[in-house]
């Protein structure tokens, strides 16, 4: 049998606004939420809505032999909560279903497991916390932000309670080994690895529209023969993409919708194919050999590393700058200052530095496509600035706190 | 290739592109001879053959022949008074000849007046009206090119108000066209011409003494295609296509508009709008160019080819280590005090930077129309002790002025290529760049800002102080980024333009 799992990642940052040098220490209105409403609102649209509607039509149809899963970030579930509940209602309604699984990430989408295990472990279970109670069920399969996964990170997510990691089917870290196996990350006793199998997942997420392709236009019927052809030994699939694929990247007129409403169809016509979520893979299906991973793999550019958020020197002082102020935000926190934190959390969410990515910058590529600034070097600065007055706020408020406790109450003056 | 300067006897970035051009087109195996007003001899010749005007012997008999196509020249530019005059003593001529009996000379004098009276369907007495008529009928003839009305009345606004401003300045147009009298007296002992190859009150005369010797040069010269830079050049550019029936390119470096803003010197508008309707093919040094001369000069899209200026190998090598002397950041302005680099931007924006980090020093090197001003407005802003100003720095100064900066800033509120933002990068210094630049289009490892917002120049100079990995970022990845900044790559663009006029 070759279980086939399709997993959607939903994410939306809360970008900045315009945010100068003057501004710092006179407001602390960091974020650009006009701008956000607008995205969030027209990807409800365009990809949310009308997916969601789709997908659940095909669970219907299929009578629960189609299956998939999410993971939606938790800044993008505030912001569909905020501006478009309707979205946040339509993965409920998938969620209800029982054939659609969500599963467990940082809840800002950050890389604080570079930073801060302890912010790590926090955001983690905040999240999974989140999506028992949005969608019901307690999360055991667990994505990491970009999909970066490491030795390290896994034995994390294993002691965590997790049973399942998602990865990145890389050439560099398989070898001559299949990524269509399920596999146990090394130092892990539990855990099971589900790899994406990039070539079949970028076919949909970035071939599919593409003219120059020489399979474009694809079809499902076309897809399904891939499919069909592996060799039996393959025993899953791992079709993972950004759910924006459908109707943002690839838009409507591309026949992205239609292709999708018509491949469960011609998948299931072979009896040896069946959609499974990671929950159910890890349940059934046993480990097949141990997979080393010293360093992190993401899924991101052609070098499934880390280059495209820590790069360059902007990214990496950035990322420094950001988890050095934690401890601060912490105590303000404590202080009764919840709301530094979850500014600060706000900052942590990977896209910011994303933002700063100077690799193919001068080609007007990928990055430059998702960054609302006008250079990588405008993103440096405004996220530093903004950087620099939480960190006054923070520290502010534990001076102020410090102060008060070094001179305990003045008696009344006589 | 005509030029005005080339090294080492230069005063800006024109003779410096120039070299490098010639650079580069010798690399892909063109042969360049340059001509310039005056040549000393010492010029780098490993590229490139220099001629000056000032060796090129100019017969007599040929001086009535040139000084007629200079006056042709002319005609376009709209000196019409001298046309006029020349009409009248033609026609009077002509009909003296007839009544001689002549009518060979009569038949001859006639030809030159029609040879006079082409080319331009312009007439300085007529309004718009009449003139787009004119020209709708010229166009049912074939003879126009074609084009909406709308862009024709236009066309025909801005070139009447030209013409009628030349004339209303009443200019002295024998500057523009010199006159044979004084040109033999100006003629030295081996009946060369003289020229100074400076830009002197005797600029309008010595560009059309350069168009004559050019004209003369195309003579014994051989040569495929006549490559022309700025509108000093454009007469004898003109004058050298139609002498030798080759084709014209002229290169835009700066215009008018860049150089002036809205106060333009009319004369001078007119020989650049003479040069972009006679060449066969524009290159431009950006976008940000072509895109004026569309606008201001209804230069067709199609016969513009955008190619960015680049660094000499020499620009490259430049490594100077400089010491610094003060312990305060630098944030340095290096050119032209006028209008066009926008020093008065700099100083609003450096009266922000100061009000919150009192200790930063900023340097303006240069001199120019602005500079009294600009002493005056950074005392009044309260800057007399955070703003220095060094005057004209030449040569090696300014490399170590380079060396010694934190941040360079140039501000330019037009600048159609802009080279000093480069220079400072090859010595790794952090630049910020006005979005109205040429330079700004090619560069990535640059901040860039609108010239007016003051307040984001601040903002990012600011930035750039407080923030070291900004800094090492932009330095370290900018002089890569120089570096890879050739004028071979450009010349072979040059190369495809001169291919697709010689087709």
């Amino acid at each position: 049998m070759t279980s086939l799992v399709f997993y959607f990642q939903v994410h939306q940052p809360y970008r900045l606004r315009r945010y100068t040098f003057f501004d710092i220490g006179a407001h602390d209105h960091y974020f650009d939420d006009a701008e956000n409403a607008r995205i969030v609102r027209r990807v409800a649209d365009k990809c949310y809505l009308p997916m969601n509607a789709l997908l659940l039509e095909l669970v219907q149809r299929h009578e629960g032999r189609f299956r998939c899963a999410f993971s939606v970030s938790g800044t993008a579930l505030s912001q569909m909560e905020e501006y478009a509940p309707a979205a946040l209602e339509s993965f409920q309604k998938l969620a209800r279903t029982g054939c659609v699984e969500f599963l467990a990430e940082t809840s800002h989408h950050s890389l604080s497991f570079l930073g801060d295990m302890e912010e790590f472990d926090a955001q983690v279970a905040n999240q999974a916390t989140r999506v028992e109670q949005l969608f019901g069920t307690r999360p055991t399969t667990f994505r990491n932000t970009e999909l970066v996964v490491s030795n390290d990170i896994a034995r994390r997510a294993e002691q965590l309670g997790f049973a399942a990691i998602l990865g990145e089917g890389a050439d560099h870290l398989l070898g001559w080994r299949s990524a269509h196996r399920v596999y146990r990350p090394e130092g892990c006793e539990r855990l099971k690895i589900l790899l994406r199998s990039y070539k079949l997942s970028d076919d949909i997420a970035f071939r599919f529209s593409n003219r120059g392709w020489s399979e474009w236009p694809l079809s499902a019927e076309r897809f399904a023969e891939w499919v069909h052809a592996l060799p039996p030994e393959d025993s899953l699939v791992g079709l993972f993409m950004d759910f924006e694929t459908f109707g943002e990247h690839q838009w409507r007129e591309t026949g992205i919708f239609k292709f999708m409403e018509h491949l469960p169809g011609a998948l299931l016509r072979s009896s040896r194919v069946r959609f499974e979520t990671p929950r159910e893979v890890a349940r059934y299906q046993d480990a097949v050999a141990r997979l080393d991973v010293p360093y992190p793999v993401s899924w991101a550019d052609a070098e499934r590393d880390l280059t495209a958020w820590l790069g360059n020197q902007m990214q990496r002082a950035a990322h420094a700058a950001l988890y050095s102020i934690l401890a601060d935000v912490r105590k303000a926190a404590d202080l009764g200052r919840a709301d530094l934190l979850e500014r600060w959390r706000k900052l942590s969410t990977s896209d910011h530095v994303y933002y700063m990515c100077t690799k193919f910058f001068a080609d007007g590529d990928v990055h430059k496509y998702f960054s609302p600034y006008a250079s990588p070097h405008d993103a440096f600065i405004t996220f530093m600035n903004v950087l620099d007055d939480l960190a006054r706020r923070a520290s502010g408020v534990v001076e102020q706190a410090e102060a008060a406790q070094a001179t305990p109450a003045a008696p009344p003056s006589a | 290739m005509l030029g005005w300067e080339f090294p080492p006897h230069i005063s800006g970035g024109l003779g410096t592109a120039c070299f490098g051009l010639t650079q580069g087109l010798s690399d892909c195996g063109v042969e360049v001879l340059f001509v310039v007003p005056r040549a000393h001899g010492d010029e780098d010749t490993r590229f490139v053959r220099v001629l000056g005007a000032n060796q090129i012997p100019v017969r007599e008999r040929q001086l009535e022949r040139a000084l007629r196509d200079t006056l042709q020249t002319s005609v376009l530019a709209g000196s019409e008074r001298v046309i006029e005059e020349q009409r009248r003593t033609l026609v009077f001529e002509a009909a003296a000849a007839s009544a001689r009996g002549e009518p060979q000379a009569q038949q001859a004098l006639i030809r030159t007046l029609e040879l006079l009276a082409v080319d331009s369907p312009l007439s300085p007495y007529e309004g718009e009206a009449s003139y787009v008529e004119r020209l709708r009928a010229l166009r049912e003839a074939g003879l126009a090119p074609a084009g909406d009305l709308d862009t024709l009345r236009a066309q025909a606004r801005e070139a009447v108000e030209s013409l009628a401003r030349t004339l209303r300045e009443g200019a002295q147009l024998r500057e523009v066209a010199g006159n044979v009298e004084e040109l033999l007296e100006t003629l030295g002992p081996e009946r060369t011409l003289q020229f100074s190859g400076a830009y002197g009150h005797d600029l309008m005369a010595e560009v059309a003494r350069f168009a004559l010797a050019v004209g003369e040069a195309t003579r014994r010269e051989s040569f495929d295609v006549i490559h022309a830079h700025d509108w000093m050049t454009y007469p004898a550019g003109l004058v050298a296509a139609r002498w030798s029936g080759k084709p014209l390119v002229v290169h835009m470096h700066a215009c008018e508009y860049d150089r002036s803003g809205e106060h333009v010197n009319p004369r001078i508008r007119d020989l650049e709008q003479l040069g972009l309707d006679g060449a066969d093919r524009i290159v431009c040094v950006s976008h940000y160019t072509a895109n004026v001369l569309r606008t201001r000069y209804h230069v067709d899209p199609a016969r513009m080819r955008v190619v960015h200026n680049a660094v000499t190998h020499q620009e490259q090598a430049a490594v100077v280590h400089a010491e610094k002397t003060i312990p305060e950041p630098i944030v340095l302005f290096l050119g032209r005090v006028t209008f066009q680099k926008g020093p008065d931007y700099f100083l609003e924006a450096a009266a922000r930077v100061i009000r919150v980090e009192p200790r930063v020093k900023f340097v303006i090197s240069g001199s120019g129309d602005m500079l009294a001003n600009m002493i005056e407005r950074s005392a009044r802003l309260g800057l007399a002790r955070h703003v220095h100003f060094t005057g004209f720095l030449r040569g090696p100064e300014v490399e170590r002025m380079y060396a010694l900066a934190d941040i360079y800033v140039m501000p330019s509120v037009s600048e159609p290529f802009g080279i000093s933002p480069l220079e400072a990068m090859a010595l790794d210094v952090p630049v910020i760049v006005s979005r109205q630049s040429g330079v700004s289009e090619i560069l990535v490892n640059a901040l860039k800002v609108d010239f007016w917002d003051v307040q984001e120049i601040a903002n990012k100079i600011l930035a750039l102080l407080r923030y070291p990995a900004l800094r090492e970022q932009l330095s370290s990845e900018g002089r890569e980024e120089v570096r890879r900044l050739r004028w071979d790559e450009r010349a072979r663009a040059v190369l495809k333009v001169y291919e697709e006029v010689l087709r």
